[in-house]
């Protein structure tokens, strides 16, 4: 009881929010897989920490978006903010022979902060080493693919790799913390204290 | 301004002119307009009020006009732009407050009342919106009027605006009045109408010359005469001629030097600037000496904490081989640190000729460099003026028949000084010239040599600037000085003889201080390659650590080397023409800065030699000259020492030279805020520090987050680190703790156990230093590692899977096929499989009835040659009519146990088995950690148990026989293999027929080699002895073994050596990529060595030597058997994941644990001892995969032998588990495999043959005689005979223990008698080696105990620790046995090698009680 009274021992991630949408120009009818990667002082406590979405076609309109709407809900517990947790995104569709490929990699860290969030993630896929290699890996539908899609939330080793980037996801989040501040770690701006503002200044930045 | 063009809009499209001529006119004009205006307004704004009802606005426009008649408000407008008063209009309302305020203004205004063109606007204003005050109006126009003119003579321009207001104000009051909706109309056009438009002005270029002129100044670059600079009426003042001392002057460009004075001459009092020479004045050094921040003060030293030098000791290197600390020395330790903190080489033998001359031409231009900066000829020839000046002036005085006592002789005094200054200036100047000359030289040579060899691979480049020289004056110049000289020179020979007399008694003194010689302690610096000794003298022991100070010292050496290529050698002569005259020899040489010091103990005492202590008292000759030498490093430190000593030797406080130490000497006595020496990065990093050091180390939770983050083992996968320090229990650092603290205390008790923790915790520190020196390796990638790629198809794998579209789905003779591999990083608990596919056994030894007679085979020692020959003549023809009477053979099966997870096959019949069946044992990764590293370190062996199933009738009661069957199944252990899954690991997949681990002696059962009558081929396989078994074990999936380290060694090796072992690899690997050719190897140190240096003949105990004096083939087995009592200890178990050390012979056997290739090494050192020839074999064997094994050649054959089990096997032994041979290697070279075929049985081990074998050392090669790892002798201690038998007593009740405990419902009875018994076959077996199957152990055991059902075995292991023996008596299952009598017994045995290499028997039974 003792530790009670003396206040919270962890503090609470909570994360809600969509994978809203993704554009691809060159592609179509792709799915979404995410998971997220989180250092060792953190455990999720609830909801899915993995996920794979529907597959989804193109608008017919113009902007010609891939939507999926894929809600994210999870909570995480924590004692330290290192190794804040990141939501590693990768998608997936089929080429012209019909073979599942991968069509970007991406990763994003969950906003510190309350609030609503949203975010755009510039996605990229590992390029093969030589020409020959592309027109092989193209003709079998087996691109180079990183062997853990969680390479992305890391710095190690990438050294090695050559990408391309193509396209873009945007997702949205909102987060909320619990016990935060009370252990010491404040993570809110003095001008981001009240969160309407922030939509609002968040609105106008967007338009 | 013009008549509206239209009424209502004109007004606006006029412009506005500025001319004040017409004003009158204008006047009338708008009077007239207005007037009409007006009338139409009239009408119409009745109209408008007569329509709607009274609307407000006009008339609160009307009030407003009315109660503001009178104000002098518009003058506050008037100057202003119009539109805002226009607005005000419009919104009148907002300025009531305004109104109030100006009412209050309105009296005091009428009294001013001098502005009439206000009123007269305001009469405007009032006229035009009140049509019923006219008369007013009118009234107050006449009054405008009258004031006007003269008003427009005072202010014409403000009118203009007046009118331009009024017209305006008109106009908007119209508008209003007519049509509200034009407003926004009326106000986007109002801009136009304030317009001003003028002509464009010119300024002509010389005016505005002219008017800058005025302006601006700018300096001449032209130099400024003197006179302008000094004070007037004063001569510019020379310090520098007067003997002074003058700093440099920082340089600055003449023409700068010159804008600047000319700059400051313009400005007053500018000449205080300039000093007394006339020149600017300007410190020497323009950075200041002290920092200009705030002094940080610290109560306790003057050095700022954070500033202060922290001196770090080079760390030492663990010493690999000294695992056991010496005998310290009585006196306690010296420590003598010695920093070597740079190598430069001037010359080395891989110079090429560009890079000698390059080396040359460097130093001399440091040299140049060198004496630029101190610049002695300049310094001299200043000195040499300033003399003859001062002489000069006092002949001078002199002259003036002034009384000067002193004159005469300060004069002879600067008549000496000129004469050694000049001396010296020469001297100087011709260095120089021949400094610069040389440097021209060797630039030149550099240059030709480059021409000539087309190739430039040094930067080096060299710039000439040419100097102007005025020839006529430098003539004058050296004239006159050439004259100066020889008048000096004349007095100097006249005065030469007196000067000897005095010279002879000076030197005679002079000779008397120099006869000390000086001592030196010396040293030797050797390096690995031993290029060159240096002696570096010991220091004062007043020289500690941390104080000394970083010294140059010159070294050569005399070694000669050629090269081959473009590296000139040391110690060759060459040259640089082409024609090759004119040679050079140089020898290697550079130079070592270092420092020598003592080192400083824990508590701060010196760890000095008291001897040395008296080398102190030794003067130095240099003592006057040297203020190091003479008052010791030591004194440096200590300020008031130093400046006595600078006080005493008169140091001359100007003389650069000196400045460091006069600064320094300055500082310290003044005592002003300390300047420190040293300059620190980071030095504010403290105040970035998150806390403090104190509170970080003390902070629990800090550490566990760095441990974790270093990846310490009991850390790595910590989850949760808690947010308070209170939450972290005291007990998760304890067992951290204790294992750092055991890491340094050394047990030294000469203890059995205590050896092997030793060994173990010394293993740990090699596997520490090994890991972290491979730390960062691990953390490379790959691509491969990283990204999933397919790979191009080659043409042959496009072939082969066009080919299999037309392959049958179900062929008859199925293949294996190739897995997927899956890393094992996405794995968890479960996922992984060890599958066991159980094919065969043979020759499995069958039950023996219970014989009345004692059954003696035949059996002797039999010799190699007996062995090796087919003889399949050994069965006996009783003996074969007794099995075919014999109903049961054996019933056996298999039992897998893996982890502690058991599987069995079915029961099979008869001693040649086949099962055929899968098997399949989950396999759990310790710490549910799959990562590759923690695989690989999988210790679990597999163990493969056959089990013979023996049914007993228990039926009580004969009668029932008839209608029931009561039997018990019990089961009777035969055999084991043991494969450790490291090796399944790596191998991924292990397919063979192995050597079941039979014990010698199994009671009950016999081992007949009798099976004639089963056809012909068993012939060749009863050619050994033995139990066979056909196994294959693989992973489900297939994992990854991890790759071996991508990294380039350290090595001590010669180069040369390396690039040719590098070649035959790549040449080996290239004709035979599956044969393994090994050239260097790693050592426990972590470096290359080349292999050949492991192989060297040592001496086996003499003790195993003794025990067969005549018997050279007993004394072999005994030396393997010894070698192979030594554990196994793989290296991928102890260095996960890192590489495959080898470590030398005595290394091996302290640590008592290895791998097969210290064994194979020690065994061949031990053959190679023995006078036999004998080779290393690496090639791939199973189960163990790519292993080592060593060949001998014994009596017309070659044999091979299994280091780590003992065994031997012919050449021509099918069932040697040596599947291909790769290489052979010898003390002297090493022989690659290129026959056709590489299995032992198919090859001809005939090394001379160069076809057969490639040879790394040839002809083109010459073994260069390299020198061996191996120690010169290896010395082995007697075992302490008593120790083993008291860890003998403990092993004994340790397991017995655990058959209790592994019976927990029975109870577990020891039968004494039979325990008693089994104890004394066992040194007997040990003696036999355990080799000759005895049966007379079941006789004995049924003389001694009568009735008994026995069924048991000897268990035979080498001593590592307790735990595999415990494994391995657990999984015989001896103790499984439930009938409710039964007895056990258990024996151990162990014999002790020498160097406590110790050989462990259990002998274990169990009894039953026939009835």
């Amino acid at each position: 009881m003792a530790a009670a009274a003396a206040g919270p021992t962890v503090f609470l991630l909570m994360v809600n929010g969509q994978i809203e949408s993704a554009q691809f120009p060159e592609y179509d009818e792709l799915y979404c897989k995410y998971c997220f990667v989180y250092g060792h002082d953190w455990a999720p406590t609830a909801g899915l920490e993995e996920g794979i979405s529907q597959i989804t076609s193109k608008n017919r309109d113009a902007q010609q978006t891939l939507v999926w709407n894929f809600p994210i809900d999870i909570t995480f517990k924590s004692t330290n903010p290192y190794g804040w947790p990141q939501i590693v995104l990768s998608v997936y569709g089929p080429d012209i022979f019909g073979n599942d490929v991968v069509r970007g990699y991406g990763a994003v860290h969950v906003p510190f902060t309350p609030g609503s969030h949203r975010r755009t993630i510039p996605m990229f896929v590992p390029e093969s080493t030589s020409k020959l290699q592309k027109l092989t890996s193209w003709l079998m539908g087996r691109r180079p693919e990183f062997t853990d899609p969680k390479v992305v939330a890391q710095g190690e080793g990438r050294e090695v790799t050559t990408v391309r980037s193509q396209g873009f996801v945007t997702i949205s989040f909102n987060v909320v913390t619990k016990d935060m501040k009370k252990l010491g770690y404040d993570v809110s701006s003095t001008d981001m204290q009240n969160p309407s503002i922030v939509s609002l200044t968040d609105g106008i930045q967007k338009y | 301004m013009a008549a509206p063009a239209a009424p209502g809009r004109a007004p606006r499209s006029l412009p506005p002119v500025p001319s004040s001529s017409r004003t009158s006119f204008t006047e009338f004009s708008i009077r007239e307009r207005m007037r009409e205006k007006l009338k139409a307004a009239k009408s119409k704004a009745e109209t408008a009020l007569l329509q709607d009802c009274p609307s407000p606005r006009p008339r609160r426009l009307k009030s407003l006009r009315q109660r503001d008649s009178e104000t002098g408000w518009d003058k506050e407008f008037d100057k202003d732009d119009s539109r805002p008063m226009q607005k005000d209009e419009s919104h009148v309302s907002s300025r009531v407050k305004f109104r109030d305020s100006v009412k209050k203004l309105k009296k005091k205004s009428q009294v001013q009342a001098d502005f009439p063109s206000a009123e007269e606007a305001y009469n405007f204003f009032t006229f035009n919106f009140d049509p019923e005050s006219e008369n007013i109006k009118d009234e107050i126009k006449n009054k405008t009027k009258n004031d006007s003119n003269q008003e427009e003579e005072e202010e014409q321009e403000s009118i203009v605006s007046h009118q331009q207001e009024q017209t305006e104000d008109e106009m908007n009051e119209e508008d209003y009045l007519v049509n509200d909706k034009e407003d926004l109309f009326i106000i986007d056009q109002m801009a136009h109408d304030f317009l001003v438009v003028k002509p464009a002005d010119y300024e002509s270029y010389s005016e505005r010359i002219q008017k800058e002129r005025k302006i601006l100044f700018i300096p001449s670059i032209l130099t400024v005469p003197t006179s302008q600079k000094v004070p007037e009426n004063m001569q510019p003042r020379y310090l520098e001629d007067e003997g002074l001392y003058i700093g440099e002057r920082p340089t600055v460009s003449l023409s700068h030097q010159n804008i600047l004075e000319n700059r400051i001459l313009r400005q007053e009092q500018g000449k205080r600037w300039f000093g007394d020479d006339g020149k600017l004045l300007a410190l020497p050094n323009p950075i200041k000496q002290s920092s200009m921040r705030p002094p940080i003060f610290s109560l306790e030293e003057d050095i700022e904490p954070e500033l202060e030098t922290l001196y770090r000791k080079a760390i030492k290197p663990m010493h690999a081989n000294q695992y056991i600390v010496g005998s310290g020395d009585p006196h306690g330790h010296f420590q003598l640190d010695i920093d070597i903190s740079g190598l430069i080489f001037t010359h080395h033998p891989c110079f090429s000729r560009e890079h000698v001359l390059t080396a040359k031409l460097a130093q001399l231009y440091d040299q140049y460099l060198a004496r630029r900066q101190r610049n002695l000829s300049k310094l001299l020839t200043d000195k040499l003026h300033a003399l003859r000046n001062a002489i000069q002036n006092s002949l001078d005085i002199s002259g003036t028949n002034l009384p000067n006592p002193v004159a005469p002789q300060s004069v002879t005094e600067y008549k000496f000084e000129i004469r050694q200054t000049r001396r010296l200036r020469d001297a100087e100047q011709e260095k120089d010239r021949v400094l610069l000359k040389t440097i021209i030289k060797v630039w030149k040579e550099m240059k030709s040599l480059r021409d000539f060899q087309k190739f430039t691979n040094t930067p080096m480049k060299l710039y000439l600037r040419k100097e102007e020289i005025d020839q006529r004056s430098d003539k004058k110049i050296y004239e006159a000085e050439i004259q100066a000289e020889i008048n000096e020179l004349l007095e100097e020979y006249m005065e030469e003889y007196e000067k000897k007399m005095e010279e002879y008694k000076t030197e005679l003194q002079e000779w008397k201080s120099w006869k000390k010689a000086q001592i030196y302690e010396t040293m030797g610096h050797s390096s690995t390659n031993l290029l060159a000794e240096m002696f570096i003298p010991v220091p004062e022991t007043t020289v500690l650590t941390g104080r000394a100070i970083t010294e140059e010292i010159e070294f050569s050496s005399n070694q000669r080397v050629m090269l081959d290529h473009e590296g000139v050698g040391s110690g060759v002569p060459f040259s640089f023409e082409a024609d090759g005259s004119n040679t050079i020899t140089l020898m290697t040489s550079g130079k070592v800065s270092y420092s020598v010091s003592w080192a400083v103990g824990e508590n701060g005492v010196p760890l000095v030699p008291l001897v040395s202590q008296q080398n102190t008292g030794i003067p130095s000759p240099l003592k006057n000259i040297d203020a190091i030498a003479s008052i010791g490093t030591s004194g440096l430190t200590d300020m008031k020492k130093l400046a006595k000593w600078a006080a005493e030797t008169k140091l001359d406080p100007n003389d650069p030279k000196n400045a460091d130490l006069m600064h320094l000497i300055m500082v310290a006595t003044s005592g002003d805020a300390c300047v420190p020496g040293f300059f620190r990065l980071e030095q504010l990093q403290q105040k970035f520090n998150f806390v403090s050091d104190e509170e970080f180390n003390r902070s629990k939770r800090f550490r566990l987050l760095q441990l974790r983050n270093r990846e310490v083992a009991e850390f790595r996968y910590y989850k949760q680190v808690p947010l308070y320090e209170r939450e972290i229990n005291e007990k998760l650092f304890a067992n951290y703790e204790k294992r750092l603290h055991e890491k340094d205390t050394i047990d030294s008790q000469d203890h059995l156990d205590a050896h092997r923790a030793l060994v173990a915790k010394y293993l740990q520190k090699v596997r520490e230093s090994v890991i972290n020196r491979f730390l960062i390796a691990k953390h490379h990638f790959l691509l491969s590692d990283l990204v999933n790629e397919e790979e191009v198809p080659s043409l042959g794998i496009l072939g082969l899977s066009l080919f299999k579209l037309a392959e049958p789905k179900r062929p008859l003779k199925p293949r294996r096929k190739e897995r997927k591999k899956v890393t094992a990083q996405n794995l968890s608990d479960g996922d992984i499989k060890l599958l066991v596919n159980i094919v065969r056994a043979y020759d499995i030894p069958i039950r023996k009835p219970v014989l009345s007679k004692l059954q003696q085979p035949s059996k002797s020692s039999r010799s190699f040659n007996e062995m090796f020959a087919a003889s399949p003549s050994a069965q006996s023809p009783t003996h074969s009519i007794d099995w075919a009477f014999n109903q049961v053979l054996v019933h056996p099966f298999v039992e897998v146990s893996f982890q502690r997870t058991v599987c069995r096959t079915t029961t099979a019949e008869g001693p040649n088995p086949n099962w055929n069946e899968e098997l399949e044992l989950p396999f759990r990764a310790p710490n549910g950690d799959y990562s590759t590293a923690s695989l690989q370190s999988v210790k679990d062996e597999v163990f493969i148990n056959i089990f013979d199933e023996v049914l007993y009738d228990v039926l009580e009661d004969d009668r029932e026989r008839g209608s029931g069957i009561h039997t018990r199944v019990e089961r009777h252990w035969l055999g084991c293999v043991r494969i450790p899954f490291s090796t399944i690991y790596f191998q991924t997949r292990i397919d063979g027929t192995f050597k079941i681990d039979i014990p010698p002696v199994l009671l009950g059962y016999s081992k007949e080699k009798n099976l004639g009558i089963e056809r012909g081929y068993d012939s060749v396989r009863s050619l050994s002895e033995g139990s066979y078994i056909t196994l294959f074990i693989t992973i489900e999936p297939q994992l990854i073994p991890g790759d071996p380290v991508r990294e380039k060694f350290d090595t001590q090796e010669d180069e040369k050596l390396l690039q040719a072992a590098d070649k035959y690899q790549a040449e080996c690997s290239l004709k035979f990529p599956n044969r393994q050719c090994l050239t260097t190897v790693v050592d426990i140190n972590g470096k290359t060595v080349f292999i050949t240096r492991y192989i060297k003949p040592l001496n086996p105990p003499q003790e195993l030597l003794s025990s067969h004096p005549n018997n050279s083939q007993a004394t072999a087995e005994l030396v393997a058997r010894y070698v192979a009592l030594i554990p196994f200890l793989p290296d991928s178990v102890s260095f996960a994941g890192i590489c495959d050390l080898w470590s030398t012979s005595d290394q091996f056997l302290d640590l008592l644990a290895g791998d097969e290739e210290e064994h194979a090494v020690l065994l061949c050192n031990y053959f190679l001892a023995m006078g036999k020839k004998a080779w290393l074999i690496i090639g791939n064997a199973i189960p163990e995969g790519p292993t080592t094994y060593v060949l001998t050649w014994e009596q017309n054959q070659y044999v091979i032998w299994n280091p780590s089990s003992g065994r031997y096997y012919g050449q021509f032994d099918t069932f040697c588990p040596l599947q291909s041979v790769g290489c052979l290697i010898s003390s002297n070279n090493i022989w690659f495999n290129i026959q056709r075929y590489d299995s032992p049985v198919r090859i001809n081990f005939d090394i001379s043959k160069p076809k057969l074998w490639k040879s790394f050392f040839s002809q083109r090669l010459p073994y260069p005689g390299l020198s061996s790892v191996q120690p010169e002798e290896l010395i082995y201690q007697c075992t302490d005979k008593a120790a083993a038998l008291e860890l003998q007593g403990r092993i004994e009740k340790i397991l017995k223990e655990k058959i209790m405990e592994w019976r927990p419902r029975h109870l577990t009875r020891w039968n004494r008698y039979c325990t008693s018994t089994l104890r004394h076959f066992l040194p007997l077996l040990e003696q036999i080696q355990g080799k000759a199957v005895e049966d007379d152990h079941q006789a004995e055991l049924q003389k001694q105990l009568g009735d008994y059902r026995v069924s048991g075995f000897p268990i035979h292991m080498p001593f590592s620790e307790v735990r595999p023996l415990i494994e391995a008596v657990h999984s015989t299952g001896v103790h499984t046995i439930d009938v409710s009598n039964a007895e056990f017994a258990l024996a151990v045995y162990i014999h002790a090698y020498p160097k406590n290499v110790l050989s462990v028997w259990i002998y274990i039974a169990s009894l039953v009680r026939n009835r």
